[in-house]
């Protein structure tokens, strides 16, 4: 086990530093000097040269790579070009929203996909079935950015339940920062729902099929029993690697959501980032994310062993 | 039993009292958010939307209608030969952190936005300054080296603004001003809170609290007018919005003018473009209506030359490059290119670039001239069109006030190299009487739109959505600045 673990580790840690040289090659390439995008169409050569200095742009790419490199290691990600403060404040103070807000979105997400599923495989075939996947097949196809938009329409144009956007702050309370992530997460969860839901259908009726599934009916268990007893852990690989995927994915990819609620998250600090060649906070957001999917992965493999005793010994 | 009865009425009336209140504080919303809280550092017009006036002042300073006005300089003396300004100072001003503001604040000032390590986006505006001294607690006096007609408008400037010595390390997280607002948090990517300062020297303004938020998307902008999220939106980017704005009775929407000429730069050092004939066919080629209601929506006033049409010494020279495609085409022949010729068209982000580009791009076709049109992100324009020259036409809006001196340097983007004009630009900076300084602008004016330099289309409109019941609102932008000292609730 402690063998697994080590090797485990080494890889990851390989793993991040093959990303981190590919992050900064591929960033380094893109044209735009972050000075000149400070300074304007009036800025004198002068004033650039000295913004430069300031900022450690004109060292080499390979002695900013390793500098970025050695302060990421201890913790210091560097100083943002554009804001002037330090990179990991700006990420912390972002991933206080982001993450409440992937969290929040995945648990609507399993909550309305774990019981949509199991009700739609035990009902196989029948009007609820045929609901339920009919349901999900518009979830999967509506843009979320648009279901949004819908939503603000409604709830906060016309009936002014929730405000269109923004976040109100965790200062002010649990439930007023609950509620400004509340639209944001429906949005975000409506197609990850659909799809887990469809996921869960159909990993349960693959295994409903299984030759220890009949047994469990000829023991007498009726179909909702054995369905409970048998069939949903041994359901649950494919649901917990799609989790898996889903989580990595509200994490990096709100960008949109973030920008039709106007929230101050990670997706919205690289979108900005990006068109102001604010590269070491590029770089650095990436850098995490890259981190958070590793991680997540590694969960991930160990929920598996948890939920199928097969995996353990491996 | 009565003191019960005159406790609750007493409660009752302090209750009806607390609602009669006008209401006092505001939330502001505008598309972007500064990069830092320092005008003195950075071209961001962000900054100056939310600081200028509010938290910042200089010497002098802008009003409603882009005139020059006292600010923290109560009067000045301008010496007979133009070159030494002695500024007198208010009494009695204070910083918001307590400290006072006084002459020796005025040096540090503009001692440091001309210093040789100036990050000052617009060092330029203090090139002339020679010396600062101060000659007592409320006096200043600047040397210039050669006379500037300009030197009280560059004073009004956002990066002119007086900083403090002391607070200038803190300055880019947390400003501290003279002005009638103090700073009190930012939420960065998501809002900025300014409070008022109870001991402004001025005039005190009426709002006790304004909130800055940053909402980037024009879809979720107008989400957050139409549920009463902000009560007044600056520079409003969804003009196809505003007819369903101006209908509903909950709010106002003013259109106003800005400092931006929005032009279709040239690159005049590039063959064919280098060719005079060939620029004044691109300028008949081009119908500037259609431009502006088919990318504006309406919004936005022709222009012939580079110069605010609102500005007093404006002349109308739109007729110089009427739309005329006929006459485009022969011009064209006479440059010797009767079959037109291909060149790249290359556009930033905005969306005045965007749409007007695909509309330019149609009426250039029609007169035989075909563009390769790429769109590019601002640090990538920057890059290449800017800084590299290496491009035929783009679209851009030059947002600085009266810039039209951009003409004299030859190495700007446009590569107009005309020694003529230089010496009308150096001959306008000494100039100092008002009507001889009217008459070389117009001379000015008149020159680029004869040379066809580039293709002038509109002034950039500001649409500005507000609550009905706001009052004091700025109209037009002569700054980018959101001046929100005289705003108030009508009750």
């Amino acid at each position: 086990m402690l063998r697994y673990l080590v090797r485990k580790l080494v890889s990851l840690a390989l793993s991040l530093l093959v990303a981190s040289a590919v992050i900064f090659v591929s960033l380094e390439v893109v044209p735009g000097d972050p000075a000149a995008y400070m300074l304007g169409l009036n800025a004198q050569e002068d004033t650039l040269a000295a913004l430069r200095e300031e900022l450690g742009l004109n060292k080499g790419p390979v002695a900013r790579y390793f500098s970025w490199l050695t302060g990421m290691a201890s913790g210091d990600f560097g100083t943002s070009y554009t804001y002037r403060t330090p990179v990991a404040d700006m990420i912390s103070d972002r991933l206080w929203i982001s993450m409440p807000l992937a969290l929040y979105a995945l648990t609507l997400s399993v909550l309305i996909a774990f019981p949509a599923g199991i009700w739609a495989a035990s009902q196989r075939g029948k009007p609820a079935d045929l609901a339920v996947m009919g349901v999900t097949q518009l979830g999967v196809a509506i843009p979320n950015f648009w279901f949004a938009m819908l939503m603000v329409l409604i709830f906060a144009i016309n009936l002014r339940w929730f405000s269109a956007g923004g976040f109100a702050g965790w200062d002010n309370g649990l439930l007023a920062g609950l509620k400004s992530l509340t639209l944001p997460a429906i949005a975000l969860a409506l197609p990850q729902a659909s799809i887990l839901t469809r996921v869960m259908r159909s990993a349960l009726l693959d295994t409903l099929g299984e030759d220890y599934i009949r047994t469990a009916r000829a023991k007498g268990l009726s179909r909702g029993q054995a369905l409970r007893r048998h069939a949903l852990r041994n359901a649950m690989i494919p649901v917990l690697t799609i989790i898996g995927l889903q989580f990595s994915f509200l994490m990096a990819g709100a960008i949109i959501i973030e920008n039709v609620f106007f929230l101050p998250g990670l997706g919205q600090l690289v979108f900005k980032a990006i068109s102001a060649r604010d590269l070491i906070v590029v770089e650095s957001v990436v850098m995490l994310l890259v981190f958070a999917v590793i991680v997540v992965n590694f969960a991930v493999d160990i929920a598996y062993a948890w939920v199928d005793p097969r995996l353990r010994g491996r | 039993m009565t003191m019960l009865r005159n406790t609750t009425l007493a409660g009752v009336t302090l209750l009806m009292a607390t609602m009669a209140q006008a209401k006092s504080d505001l939330v502001v919303g505008q598309q972007l958010e500064p990069p830092h809280l320092d005008p003195t550092s950075a071209a961001a017009g962000a900054i100056d939307q939310v600081l200028y006036s509010n938290v910042f002042e200089g010497l002098t300073r802008f009003g409603p209608d882009g005139s020059v006005n006292t600010g923290l300089a109560k009067s000045w003396d301008i010496s007979d030969d133009g070159l030494i300004y002695t500024f007198t100072l208010h009494p009695d001003v204070t910083f918001h952190d307590g400290t006072s503001m006084d002459a020796a604040d005025v040096k540090f000032s503009l001692d440091r936005a001309r210093d040789e390590t100036s990050q000052n986006a617009q060092k330029a505006l203090f090139d002339g300054i020679e010396s600062v001294e101060v000659l007592d607690d409320l006096t200043v006096k600047v040397t210039l080296s050669a006379p500037n007609g300009n030197f009280l408008f560059n004073l009004a400037w956002g990066d002119a603004v007086i900083v403090a010595p002391e607070t200038i390390g803190e300055i880019k997280q947390t400003p501290v001003g003279t002005g009638a607002f103090k700073f009190d948090a930012w939420i960065q990517g998501d809002q900025i809170t300014l409070l008022r300062n109870e001991n402004y020297w001025g005039t005190a303004p009426k709002l006790d609290k304004a909130t800055f938020k940053f909402i980037s998307d024009p879809t979720a902008a107008f989400a957050a007018v139409m549920a009463e999220d902000v009560d007044v939106f600056g520079g409003y980017p969804a003009p196809e919005n505003l007819p369903q704005f101006e209908a509903d009775p909950r709010f106002q929407v003013l259109v106003g003018s800005t400092e931006g000429e929005t032009i279709l730069g040239i690159n005049n050092k590039e063959a064919p473009l280098d060719n005079v004939k060939v620029r004044e066919a691109i300028a008949h080629a081009i119908d500037r209506q259609a431009i502006i209601d088919g990318a504006m929506f309406g919004l936005g006033t022709p222009i012939g030359t580079h110069f605010a049409p609102h500005n007093p010494d404006a002349v109308d020279l739109t007729a110089m490059s009427q739309h005329d495609p006929e006459l485009a085409r022969s011009l064209l022949a006479e440059a010797g290119f009767p079959d037109g010729f291909t060149t790249t068209l290359k556009l930033p982000p905005p969306s005045y670039a965007r749409r007007g580009g695909e509309i330019i791009a149609a009426q250039l076709r029609a007169v035989g001239i075909e563009t390769e049109i790429s769109n590019l992100e601002w640090a990538q324009w920057l890059e290449q069109v800017f800084r590299g020259k290496d491009y035929g036409l783009t679209i851009v809006s030059h947002t600085e006030p009266f810039d039209i001196g951009i003409y004299a340097r030859p190495d700007y983007y446009f590569q107009y190299d005309n020694p003529e004009f230089q010496a009308l630009n150096e001959a306008l900076t000494q100039e100092t009487d008002p009507a001889a300084r009217s008459d070389l602008l117009v001379k000015m004016q008149t020159m680029i739109a004869g040379d066809y330099v580039n293709g002038y289309l509109f002034q950039l409109a500001t649409p500005t959505v507000a609550n009905a019941k706001l009052r004091g609102l700025w109209k037009d932008a002569p700054t980018q600045a959101t001046d929100l000292t005289g705003v108030y609730w009508e009750e």
